[in-house]
């Protein structure tokens, strides 16, 4: 891959030759300003890639900036939220912490859904804000908005800083919690008159131990112990992963860890590209739609191991109907998560970097032939009445599942693969092969429409080196497709796929299902997307015939630079199997 | 079941941290009935004693909650069988009154109220105890000509703390020791202090 990517002042940065994690320009000692403070941070933390978009309160930090250009490369992106989502994508994609800018008042509020999303997500980002002046707090000054109390429930940590001399100790600091424990968005809000304001600079040191914050509780052996009893003593244990595999970047060690037990495994949509598609271990997707085999077996297996997942109501449906007879082995860096929607009896808490090689140490070698030869069967069933018609539809009109399919085929499972949300983020999950870890992008527990674009956007600077394929319904494109314009001023190189039903694709399945097809506005018409992208200088095609699909979509991933794809599907094609809301998992319906 | 918990978070002494506290409840809808914040006896952490009324289920996943904030040290929760708890009130009542009327002196030596301060025109008598007994002494001085009546929030020490005092200087280290990293619920529900 030969992308180059285009830094403010023009200067061509090769994206897969970043410059190093420089040394910041001050030594210290030096008098700097509170602005250039930051800029420092980021340097000292390896930062290179981040977004933003300047405004009057963050003007300092954006004047500290012009100086860096050289090695830092900064995303002007089209709206705020953009930037939180890119910040996201790329977090996600380069298992770093995301660094996205925005100014005071509406930069802020227009962060909050980027914010709440990441929070859910467990995704490490570090947001900075401008803030009006010290002296103007709580004045109803212009631009001023209570950031700080808008996002306290949705960050895991923020902060607000008035005195220059306290941002290189707040930023470690940011960083520190972003990245460690359970990671999460970090939020510091710093006020004008603290980025104007010279100090003489301390230097930067990175922050290593908060007193009140313990990112890791401490691995009690006689719970590995009896983890391993109870999963060695199973006749079917099933394991359960989640992102903590990813988070934890213990990818190999859940490898060796169901490997050697012999553990079917099911992921999470989170948790999916920790294990590759065609393992043989890799038994499928968990909850409402996914497949059979996994949701009908998690009420007959002896032992559930969830590894880094939070039994989210979209994972388990009715909780009094969950998984009654099986005995629970629960890891998770999270003492809150244990107990919290399902009662473990067994929790082994800790980093499961660390805790799954002790847990393998102790297992059995073991293989459980005949109840994963269950899951294919149940596997065959759904391949029967699901898969088949939806992979190779006989019907005129084309299906999300034979894109998905068809795209496979053309990226081999290697590329990183950004969904939005709705059906075509189930049927992407469902369908989607996976080779490489950290390659499934989307918004998983806060669902956010319009995530899809931008994240695209930063799974590219994430992983500058690889493919990357957004998966787009025509709603969700809707919803933020501004970021067109970050694509044509950055020429990032990306593939983005709309799949249009010309329907809320989700919404309208679920009125035809339990509202008796009162379709309540979610018919929803789209521009011309071809002229759209075309007016960004972006290279598009519309296709609605199966015969163009592979030609196309081959064209699409050959084209050196962005190009986006609509297909237009069927209007009415329904994601199943289902779980209907308020049922139990094993009362999942084929159709 | 709901019943009264007393919820006892150690955190430390920033801004903005009463509010994220403050929204874990009203998050869940849960009403904090009583909330007190002050400096322990460690320079630098607040010591919060927060009243519910909640059923046991629902207390415990919210502490937990409230022990992984970045700035809270540690969160624990009691019954009220398992702690020794006080409220303080004041009462201002007519000097006058006082001096007239000899229940008022019967009264308030029996709910062990003393005089802070003595005016001309008014008297301020301070006690503490529970809710109910705090209570019968309004109700009571409320027939008698009370002027202003004022009640401090719970505060409360539990029973079981031994070496408590010792386990949050410890906080201060760098490394602290095992023990101050593990968290007591695990396996350890009788032991409240264990950590």
């Amino acid at each position: 891959m030969s992308d180059t990517l285009t830094t403010q002042k023009g200067t061509k940065i090769s994206s897969d030759k970043k410059p190093a994690p420089g040394k910041g320009r001050f030594a210290p000692g030096t008098e700097i300003s509170g602005a250039q403070a930051v800029v420092e941070a980021l340097v000292a933390e390896g930062v290179t890639d981040f977004f933003g978009y300047p405004g009057g309160a963050i003007m300092p930090i954006y004047d500290a900036l012009y100086d860096y250009s050289e090695i830092l490369n900064h995303v002007l992106v089209r709206h705020e939220q953009g930037g939180i989502h890119a910040a996201q994508g790329y977090a996600r994609t380069s298992g770093e912490v995301g660094v996205v800018f925005a100014t005071s008042g509406p930069g802020a509020t227009n962060m909050v859904t980027g914010l709440a999303d990441a929070q859910i997500d467990s995704t490490p980002l570090v947001c900075i804000t401008g803030q009006v002046f010290a002296s103007l707090l709580g004045t109803d000054a212009f631009q001023e908005t209570d950031v700080i109390n808008i996002t306290t429930p949705i960050t895991k940590w923020n902060y607000q800083v008035t005195d220059a001399a306290e941002i290189p100790a707040i930023l470690a600091k940011a960083f520190y919690i972003a990245r460690s424990g359970r990671p999460g968005p970090v939020l510091i809000d710093i006020t004008k008159n603290a980025q104007t304001q010279k100090f003489q600079y301390p230097g930067y040191k990175p922050c290593t131990h908060i007193r009140s914050y313990r990112p890791k509780p401490i691995i009690r052996k006689e719970y590995i112990t009896e983890a391993a009893a109870l999963i060695n003593a199973a006749e079917r244990p099933f394991v359960l992963f989640g992102q903590g595999v990813i988070l934890g970047k213990a990818e190999k060690e859940f490898k060796n860890f169901i490997e050697k037990g012999g553990l079917p495994a099911a992921w999470t949509v989170l948790g999916l590209s920790a294990l590759p598609t065609d393992h043989p271990l890799n038994v499928g997707m968990l909850g409402m739609h996914g497949n059979y085999g996994p949701n009908v077996l998690t009420n007959e297996c002896d032992v559930l191991i969830a590894v880094g997942m939070r039994f989210d109501d979209r994972v388990t449906g009715r909780l009094d109907k969950y998984a009654k007879q099986a005995k629970v082995v629960h890891l998770d860096i999270d003492p809150s998560e244990i107990d919290k929607n399902i009662k473990a009896t067994v929790p082994v808490w800790g980093d499961c970097k660390e805790t799954l090689p002790l847990l393998t140490a102790q297992l059995e070698k073991k293989e459980h032939t005949a109840w994963l030869q269950r899951f294919r069967d149940l596997g065959k069933e759904e391949e029967k009445v699901v898969i088949r018609e939806e992979l190779n539809p006989t019907g005129e009109v084309m299906s999300m599942g034979e894109v998905i399919k068809e795209l496979n085929e053309v990226t081999g499972g290697d590329a990183i693969m950004v969904t939005d949300v709705g059906q075509h983020q189930m049927v992407t999950c469902r369908y989607a092969k996976f080779n490489i870890s950290k390659s499934n992008v989307t918004s998983g527990g806060l669902g956010t429409m319009g995530f899809g674009l931008p994240a695209a956007i930063g799974a590219k600077y994430g992983a500058p080196g690889r493919e990357v394929v957004a998966i787009i319904g025509d709603g969700g494109f809707q919803m933020t497709l501004q970021e067109l314009g970050t694509i044509m001023q950055t020429g990032v190189n990306i593939k983005i796929v709309i799949l249009n039903n010309n329907f809320l694709g989700m919404v309208r399945q679920w009125q035809q299902l339990f509202n008796d097809r009162r379709y309540s506005f979610v018919s929803i018409t789209s521009p011309d997307f071809v002229a759209l992208a075309t007016a960004y200088g972006i290279k598009a095609k519309s296709i609605s015939k199966r015969e163009n699909l592979k030609d196309s979509l081959v064209e699409m991933i050959q084209h050196n630079g962005t190009y986006l794809l609509e297909i237009v599907v069927g209007k009415e094609n329904n994601v199943f199997p289902m779980v209907p809301q308020g049922c139990g998992v094993a009362e999942i319906r084929l159709q | 079941m709901k019943q009264e918990y007393t919820i006892t978070v150690y955190t430390e002494n920033h801004i903005g941290l009463l509010n994220r506290i403050a929204i874990m409840f009203s998050r869940r809808k849960i009403n904090i009935e009583s909330l007190n914040t002050s400096p322990s006896e460690v320079e630098g952490i607040h010591r919060f004693t927060i009243v519910i009324h909640e059923a046991e289920e629902v207390v415990k996943k919210l502490v937990r909650q409230i022990e992984k904030q970045v700035e809270v040290l540690k969160a624990y929760y009691n019954t009220n069988e398992e702690i020794v708890w006080q409220e303080l009130a004041l009462y201002k009542v007519s000097t006058d009154k006082v001096i007239e009327d000899v229940k008022v002196e019967r009264l308030l030596r029996k709910y062990g109220a003393r005089a802070v301060v003595i005016r001309k025109d008014y008297t301020v008598f301070e006690t503490s105890g529970h809710r109910e007994e705090i209570n019968n002494l309004t109700e009571v001085l409320g027939r008698l000509g009370l002027i202003e009546f004022v009640r401090s929030a719970r505060v409360a020490i539990i029973n079981d703390s031994k070496g408590f005092h010792e386990k949050l200087r410890e906080f201060e280290e760098e490394k602290p020791g095992e023990e101050i990293v593990e968290n007591e619920f695990l396996g350890k529900q009788d032991e409240v202090f264990s950590l």
